[in-house]
């Protein structure tokens, strides 16, 4: 992909822009669907019919969203610290677009392929956290500082079950490159790590040969159950419900971004929505084969034409990604709120046990295989 | 121990039933009705908007009467001997030009009391039930057929038959009343003649 844009444009720093704005685009578009998809899923789970008035079945509502958005004044409280309460929007959006650098769209565009991607993910989904608490704290309104101490309670507790489920996948794939994990999926839908892993010998793009055989169906209980307590930190990291008690908009007005207006409050939203297709496409790396086709085959390598290969493989991640955000959506009309108490409770006393268990079982099982 | 697997047990068999409900009303047919577009049908007995059939209205003020908030004005004026208002189609001989009948809706609260007295059935309930408007004044509604000129007419024509009417009346009472007294100073005439003959033939004797 920088190849073909460098043969464009040439080796310069435009080049370099527009590789890394590639994912915002996708970003964009994708959150002008994810609103819709947020009005309309929830529409039709309640037996309703969602926006029907903008366009053809209130197809445009997300873009009269955004205009009405960005016509809405910009406020500053009074009393709030100014220089924090206006950084913590874009802090919070720039901690959601900078983990999309090292997410692989597809075999031939990542933004950076860095060999501690897994880490580097992590690291930079923490930064989150200190946006919230800068956002609730320089807001000096009680409800944003309840809903930001929340916020940070909840996302630190769940970073640990989320960290130990990465390094679940780290253990038995032997790398931190996510690239080399997908390509380790790759083949058939079964050679997908939440079956269990390859079935067969796999060479990964590091130069590493990975030693697999049908053996690795042992794997499979655990790393189901993995992926499982994945997505479901995955949601609490996101603060989505159930697990949306920093936002609480039924006890906290709207928790941490309850001062925000206008284009501020969008970013908060952005940010939202952004890390809601983050963790989805992490799950997909993680357990689903990324960009894999589940068909083990492309349409591009059938037909001989090697330029629909990546192109396929960027729709396979992005409705892999996408179906992920369906769920997460779907959950969010289903399960109502958890109590704070209830939140920590899964988190310290089932999802971490589970979890170092798992780990320990992986990798005595990775050991002696 | 072993309630602590069943609460995990428990907590992911819920959220599935759940999350299969939702997914089974995902593909349930809205409940929604596209309100401006398309509308509920409405029951046979609604009371909603006031509409008054002029043509039928006899004036016979009974609907103003029973109205409990006073949102009915009626004015009538007696017509002339030489009009003919025609019948109303229940049968009833007009005799009264309804020179104003207005309904103030914004006071009405639709209790469907008017409905019932009237002898024409000519003030009725419809269903028609999106009548906002912008100025109170609009939700005045003047149901009067007549022209602000013809009213003025009508009354001035019904005031001066009552004049006329009261003239003649009066004329009539005074010519009783003179024809009376005439009549009365003639009878009264006699005795006083009589009295006075009396008195003159007392004179003399006096």
């Amino acid at each position: 992909m920088e190849s073909l844009l460098q043969s464009f444009l040439g080796d310069n720093l435009l080049t370099l822009v527009l590789y890394c704005a590639l994912p915002l685009v996708f970003i964009i578009l994708y959150e002008l669907l994810a609103i819709l998809g947020e009005v309309k899923i929830s529409a039709f789970m309640q037996d309703r019919l969602g926006p029907m008035r903008t366009g053809p079945y209130g197809i445009i509502q997300p873009i009269a969203d955004v205009l009405k958005l960005i016509q809405k004044e910009d406020i500053t409280p009074k009393n709030a610290d100014k220089f924090l309460f206006n950084l913590a929007p874009y802090l919070s959006f720039m901690a959601a677009y900078a983990a999309f650098a090292v997410v692989p769209f597809s075999s031939q565009y990542v933004g950076a392929n860095l060999n501690l991607g897994a880490f580097y993910l992590l690291a930079i989904g923490s930064l989150n956290v200190a946006a919230i608490m800068m956002a609730g704290w320089a807001s000096n309104n009680k409800y944003s500082l309840y809903g930001a101490m929340r916020g940070v309670a909840q996302i630190v507790s769940y970073e640990v079950p989320a960290a130990m489920m990465l390094v679940i996948v780290v253990i038995f794939v032997g790398s931190l490159n996510l690239q080399d994990i997908i390509v380790a999926q790759s083949g058939p839908i079964w050679n997908w790590i939440v079956f269990g892993g390859p079935k067969a010998d796999v060479m990964l793009p590091s130069g590493q040969l990975f030693e697999a055989s049908w053996i690795n169906l042992v794997y499979l209980p655990f790393f189901l159950a993995a992926a499982v307590m994945y997505y479901i930190t995955a949601l609490a990291e996101t603060n989505r419900t159930p697990f949306d008690i920093p936002e609480a908009e039924s006890e906290l007005v709207s928790g941490y971004h309850t001062e925000y207006s206008g284009m501020k409050f969008a970013m908060f939203f952005m940010s939202e929505y952004a890390n809601m297709f983050l963790v989805s496409a992490v799950t997909a790396i993680l357990f689903f084969g990324g960009w894999n086709s589940p068909f083990g085959t492309y349409v591009g390598e059938l037909v001989n034409v090697q330029w629909l290969v990546p192109v396929e493989q960027f729709l396979w991640f992005a409705f892999k990604g996408l179906f992920f955000v369906f769920v997460i959506i779907w959950l969010r009309w289903t399960l109502p709120r958890l109590r704070v108490d209830q939140l920590m409770y899964m988190c310290w006393k089932v999802l971490i046990p589970f979890s170092f268990a798992i780990a320990l079982i992986v990798g005595f099982l990775v050991v002696v295989l | 121990m072993s309630g602590y697997f069943k609460d995990i047990y428990d907590g992911i068999a819920t959220a599935m039933v759940g999350m299969k409900i939702t997914w089974g009303h995902l593909f349930t047919k809205s409940v929604t009705i596209q309100y401006p577009d398309v509308k509920h049908d409405i029951p046979e007995r609604v009371r909603n908007r006031l509409y008054v059939n002029m043509d039928d209205c006899i004036g016979c003020d009974q609907c103003a009467k029973v109205c409990p908030v006073n949102c009915i004005t009626i004015e009538t004026a007696k017509s002339l001997p030489t009009e003919d208002l025609g019948e109303t189609s229940t049968g009833n001989k007009k005799k009264l030009w309804v020179t104003k009948f207005d309904i103030d809706i914004g006071k009405c609260c639709y209790c469907g009391l008017c409905v019932f007295p009237c002898p024409t059935y000519c003030i009725f309930m419809t269903d028609v039930f999106e009548f906002s408007e912008y100025k109170r004044e609009d939700l005045i509604y003047k149901f009067a057929t007549l022209t602000e000129e013809e009213a003025a007419e009508k009354t001035a024509n019904a005031v001066r038959q009552k004049q006329e009417q009261e003239e003649k009346k009066k004329a009539a009472l005074e010519a009783k009343k003179k024809a009376e007294e005439e009549s009365k100073a003639a009878e009264k005439q006699k005795p006083e003649t009589g009295e006075n003959e009396g008195a003159d033939q007392k004179a003399p004797t006096t």
